[in-house]
Parts: structure tokens; C-alpha cells; sequence
């Protein structure tokens, strides 16, 4: 089994959000930057199925040399090997086309990602990749599981319910909980990890479609009216006289 | 030329989220000098479609294949992308719900356009076709210019008002793609739909009641089920709460759950954290009702309590069942 896990590198989910240069930019002065949640459960699967079945779990990054250490620690948790693609991620057809790129070159039986990356909350490189390839997009898996060498079952949410969702490998999947329980690197992970392969290579075309052109931030809230404990009632008033929300 | 607005039907009728994707469409359609055409696949009244009128949708495309009923991405892509090209649609509006924001992706390869999910202001077409973004979980905006030819829109939910354009019925017209078996090479084999406490769908609502660690265990829930009822709401809860499976999972909002932005988030037991805010800061009223005077969520609301949910929930309970709808 030769599985391929996209992993974006982005701001800690505590960070303070700040742009510079005319708000045209992300300031990434004292942000911490960590593998995207998401695709840490895609990740640890990924690991999972590895252990399980035998095979190889490549992940892989598009973006600059500062995602590096984030790669090391996705080979930390358990991966064998990595491939930067050398770019700035301007957009998401951009990325997308960078991962099917490499995946063209390499028979991979599953590709994982995570459900969005909570940086730029596209969730729109997945379908993007699995239409490149023309091959299958389960969007967003919960569950996943071989039934046969080249079969898997997954689960994917839909509003309101799940479905069962049974693909001919090879396919795109995205991961959401409660598909795995992501791991922390041990020790030994940590030391192993500095000597596995990470590849990089130069992107491929360059079409950018989504111009990201200024940002902003929401406006503050007016503070909080407390209500008192005693009159709770009161709150229920409040909320169809003046919020008009009932 | 034409702008096309993707509509999802639940339970026959027609979602609230398609509802403000047909009022987005119309008016990007005006801004632009044309008209809106609506695509309809699988199960929904067709009375309910006609009423896309009042949206301002002038016509709606229904297919009506059974095969249709659950989602399988592919043969939904080619019944939309058949329906653009018939269409001349430069414009493709969806709600940004799991379908809406697929298929959009999907188009956007095939269509070779420009995408924008989680989009919540209309176009300004003066220079380019810039729309803004919500980015960083609800932590800032950004505006973004689609430079392609064909632009896809996924409109984030509860991000403007459902219009009523009044213009009377559309026209339904039966329209129907040359669908093979191997557009339904993943479809689902088994559809479970959730007890949708009420018949509420948690993405949809209007109001949203969620819970929190502070409500000690998962014997209590009827205080968040019993107000969510009252109201007419939807339940949520925070993560720690579906990691001890005291709620099912996809009752988790926040930054690594479920997004929800209803008009009223009722947060009863919940400290605030900032992953937690992620998921419910584009709230339009947010109530927090907690213990602590020093719980961070405090700071991010419109209303608060201090107090024990134990004594005050149930007279909110009372409050709302009080209510003359
Ligand atoms: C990468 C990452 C992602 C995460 N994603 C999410 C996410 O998507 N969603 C999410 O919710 N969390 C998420 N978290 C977890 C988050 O950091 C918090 O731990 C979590 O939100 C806390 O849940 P809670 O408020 O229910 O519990 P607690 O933090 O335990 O808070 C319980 C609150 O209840 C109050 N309380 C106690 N008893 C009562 C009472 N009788 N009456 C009234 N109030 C009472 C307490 O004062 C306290 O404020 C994430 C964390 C990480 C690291
Ligand atoms: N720069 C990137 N490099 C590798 N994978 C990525 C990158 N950006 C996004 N992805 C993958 O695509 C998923 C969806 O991302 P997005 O469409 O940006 O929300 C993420 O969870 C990742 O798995």
C-alpha cells in the first residue's frame, strides 16, 4: 500500500491573527506554525493502515523551506519519507495542481488530506486533486478502512447524516475525527525522522486564479450585558425585544 | 450570459442555505445585467422549486433521477457543468455546505475557474470581481479577486438575508445529463441519517444550544435538549464533550468541528477556549452562561449569566416555553 499524505504548514490554532504591508500579507512575526489539525488524523490513518497492511506513507508539502521542520515531524510520527514542492501555496488550484503533479508520477493507492486547512479555510484542494486525477473524492471521511487490496469503505459526513461510501483504490480522501487518534513523536521517531529522506522539487506551472488582494478584521463586539442569575428569565425578554433573534 | 445557483434540497423542501445562494445569485445576476437560473438534482417538491421565484431565480433546471437522491460527487458535477454550459453561466453560486463547497471544486477544474468558498459579501465588479472571504476561522476577512473567466461562489452560511425578490414563479423545466454507471462509481452504499433533534440540521439552524464540559455529564443534556426545544434549535457541543462520548461527534463545533454561524449561539458550560471560538465567532448573538465570571467566553459575547446552569437553564426553560411563537 502506497499511501501519499498533503500536509499544510499553518498558524498554531492560538495564534493571533495580524497583517502587515497594508494589510496585503499574513504577519507571521511570533506565530507558531504546526501541521494543519486536519491532516494529522489523515496522517496518523495513514500510519495505522501502514502498520496494519504493510507499504509506504510519503507526505508531502507545497511550500517554502520554513514548513521543513513540521515535515521532519510528520516523519517523526511515523511517515517514510517527504516531498517538499519549493512554492509559496498562492491558492488552492495552484496547490492542487502541484500535488497531482506528483502523484501522476508516483502509483499511489490513496492520496489523504485533511478536511480544510484552517489557515485559509478553502476545503478545496481535495476535490480539486481528485478531479485532476479523475479519480474518486470522498470529502470529508470520518471513517476509513480497507475491505480488500483494492477496495476501502469510508464514511463521509453529510448535513444532516453520514453515508457509506465503498471505492476502487485509487481515490482522494479528507479527514475529519473521528478517523484516527493523532499521535505525539517519541523519541525515537524524533532521531529516525532525521534521516529519512525529504525530497524537494521545483513546482509546475503557475496559473494563481484566486488573487488574494487585502485582509481585514472582523469588527469588535459592543461588550458583553450581564443578566443576573436570579432573573434569568429575563434573558429570553431580551433576546426577542432587543437582539430580535427570537 | 447567466449566473447559476446550485439548490440542495432536505426533506423535499428546499435548504435555508440554498434559499440565501438564490438570493446571492440574483443578485449578482442584476449587478451584472442578467438573469439567474437555478439547478436542481434528486428529491424536491417541485412547488418548492417554482417558489425559487421569489428569490428572484427566473428559471429552474430539475433533474429528477432517483439515482440522484444521495450525493455521488461526479454525477452531480456533470448535471451542473451540462446545465453552465447550456446556461453560458459565467457566474456558479452554492452554499458552502459539504456538497455545495465539493462540487464547486470539482467545477473549478473542469470549468477552469476561479474559486472562492466561505464567501460572505456580493461581488464589487468594478476592476475585477472581488469578493470577501472569512479566513482564519472567523479570525479576519480577506477579499479575493477571481481572475478566470468563469467564477464559482460558495456563499457562507447565514452571511446575508434571504431576499424576496417577488417576481412570481419560476419556471421548472426537466433537464437531464447523460449519466453512466461510472458517474456513480462512489456513490454512497448506505445512507444514515442522524436524530436531528427536531428535525433541526445543526449547519442549518437558526439557533444553535450547546453544552459544554461544565454540564458534568451526559445525563444532563436535557437541559440543553429541553431549551434547544423550546427555542427551536439545534444542539452543539464542545469538543472535549464528543471525545468523552457524552454527545455524538458531529455535534462538535469549533475550530476542528463543525463551523456554525446561526443568529443566536447559546453557550451553557463552555470555558471559551479559543478553538472553541473558532467555530462560533461569526455568530450573530452569542449568550454565554457560566459559573466563572473570569471564563474567556464571556469576552467574545452579546448576553451573559453567571450563574450555575443547573439553577439558571431551566428557568430559561420556563422563559422560552413561555414565548407566544
Ligand atoms: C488543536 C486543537 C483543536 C481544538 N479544537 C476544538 C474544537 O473544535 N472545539 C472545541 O470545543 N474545543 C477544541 N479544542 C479544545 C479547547 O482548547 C478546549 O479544551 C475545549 O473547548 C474546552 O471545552 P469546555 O469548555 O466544554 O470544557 P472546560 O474547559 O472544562 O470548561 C468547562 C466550563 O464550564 C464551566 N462550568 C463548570 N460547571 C458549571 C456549572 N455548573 N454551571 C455553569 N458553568 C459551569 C466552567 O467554569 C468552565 O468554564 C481544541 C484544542 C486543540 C489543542
Ligand atoms: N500547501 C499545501 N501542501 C500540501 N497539502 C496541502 C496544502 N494546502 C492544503 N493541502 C491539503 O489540502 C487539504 C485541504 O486544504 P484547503 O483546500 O486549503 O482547505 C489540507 O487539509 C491539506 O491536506
Amino acid at each position: 500500500m502506497k499511501i501519499l499524505v498533503c500536509i499544510s504548514n499553518v498558524p498554531d490554532t492560538t495564534s493571533k491573527i495580524n497583517f502587515t504591508g497594508d494589510n496585503k500579507s499574513f504577519d507571521k512575526n511570533g506565530v507558531q506554525f504546526v501541521i494543519n489539525p486536519w491532516d494529522e488524523y489523515a496522517l496518523t490513518r495513514a500510519i495505522e493502515l501502514k502498520e496494519a497492511k504493510g507499504g509506504t506513507v510519503t507526505v508531502l508539502n507545497v511550500g517554502e523551506a520554513d514548513a521543513e521542520p513540521n515535515i521532519r515531524k510528520a516523519l517523526a510520527i511515523g511517515a517514510d519519507d517527504a516531498i517538499r514542492v519549493n512554492a509559496d501555496p498562492k491558492d488552492a488550484f495552484f496547490v492542487a495542481q502541484q500535488i497531482a503533479a506528483i502523484a501522476k508520477q508516483n502509483n499511489y493507492d490513496m492520496i489523504l488530506m485533511g478536511k480544510e486547512s484552517i489557515d485559509y479555510n478553502g476545503s478545496q484542494v481535495h476535490n480539486m486533486v481528485g478531479e485532476m486525477l479523475g479519480i474518486p473524492s470522498i470529502v470529508p471521511a470520518s471513517k476509513l478502512d480497507l475491505v480488500d487490496d483494492s477496495t476501502a469503505r469510508l464514511e463521509r459526513e453529510i448535513e444532516g447524516g453520514k453515508e457509506v461510501v465503498e471505492v476502487k483504490l485509487p481515490f482522494v480522501a479528507s479527514a475529519q475525527q473521528p478517523m484516527s487518534e493523532p499521535r505525539i513523536p517519541n523519541m525515537r521517531g524524533i532521531m529516525t525522522a532525521r534521516t529519512k529522506p525529504l525530497q524537494v522539487v521545483e513546482p509546475v506551472g503557475g496559473e494563481v486564479k484566486a488573487d488574494y488582494v487585502s485582509f481585514s478584521k472582523p469588527e469588535k463586539k459592543g461588550g458583553v450585558k450581564m443578566i443576573d442569575a436570579e432573573n434569568a428569565g429575563e434573558l429570553i425578554t431580551l433576546l426577542r425585544n432587543e437582539a430580535k433573534v427570537l | 450570459m447567466s449566473v447559476l445557483v446550485f439548490v440542495e434540497g432536505f426533506n423535499g423542501e428546499i435548504k435555508k442555505s440554498s434559499l440565501e445562494a438564490a438570493t446571492y445569485g440574483y443578485q449578482v445576476a442584476q449587478q451584472l445585467g442578467t438573469t439567474a437560473t437555478a439547478v436542481a438534482i434528486g428529491e424536491v417538491h417541485e412547488d418548492a422549486l417554482a417558489k425559487l421565484g421569489e428569490q428572484g431565480i427566473s428559471k429552474v433546471l430539475y433533474d429528477a433521477d432517483s439515482r440522484l437522491n444521495n450525493f455521488v460527487a461526479d454525477a452531480y458535477v456533470k448535471v451542473i457543468a451540462k446545465a453552465a454550459q447550456q446556461e453560458n453561466a459565467k457566474v456558479l453560486v452554492f452554499s458552502n455546505s459539504n456538497i455545495g463547497a465539493a462540487v464547486g471544486a470539482k467545477l473549478a477544474v473542469r470549468l477552469n475557474g476561479s474559486l472562492a468558498t466561505n464567501v460572505t459579501t456580493l461581488p464589487k465588479t468594478d476592476g475585477g470581481f472581488i469578493v470577501t472571504r472569512s479566513v482564519f476561522s472567523g479570525k479576519a476577512f480577506a477579499e479575493v479577486n477571481l481572475t478566470s473567466d468563469v467564477k464559482i461562489i460558495a456563499v457562507k452560511k447565514n452571511a446575508l438575508e434571504i431576499a424576496n425578490a417577488g417576481s412570481g414563479a419560476a419556471t421548472v423545466e426537466k433537464f437531464s445529463a447523460d449519466l453512466t454507471d461510472a458517474d456513480f462509481a462512489a456513490a454512497p452504499k448506505e445512507t444514515i441519517m442522524q436524530d436531528t433533534s427536531g428535525g433541526v440540521l445543526l449547519t442549518e439552524a437558526e439557533i444553535v444550544v450547546s453544552g459544554g464540559r461544565g454540564l458534568k455529564g451526559p445525563e444532563n443534556w436535557h437541559l440543553v435538549e429541553d431549551l434547544a426545544k423550546a427555542l427551536g434549535a439545534a444542539t452543539a457541543c464542545s469538543k472535549p464533550v464528543a471525545d468523552l462520548d457524552w454527545r455524538p461527534h458531529h455535534e462538535h463545533v469549533g475550530q476542528t468541528g463543525i463551523a456554525v454561524s446561526p443568529n443566536l449561539y447559546i453557550a451553557i458550560g463552555i470555558s471559551g477556549a479559543i478553538q472553541h471560538l473558532a467555530g462560533v465567532n461569526s455568530s450573530k448573538v452569542i449568550v454565554v452562561i457560566n459559573k466563572d465570571p473570569e471564563a474567556p467566553f464571556f469576552k467574545a459575547a452579546d448576553y451573559g449569566i453567571v450563574g450555575d446552569a443547573f439553577d439558571v437553564v431551566p428557568k430559561l426553560i420556563e422563559a422560552a416555553r413561555a414565548l407566544d411563537k
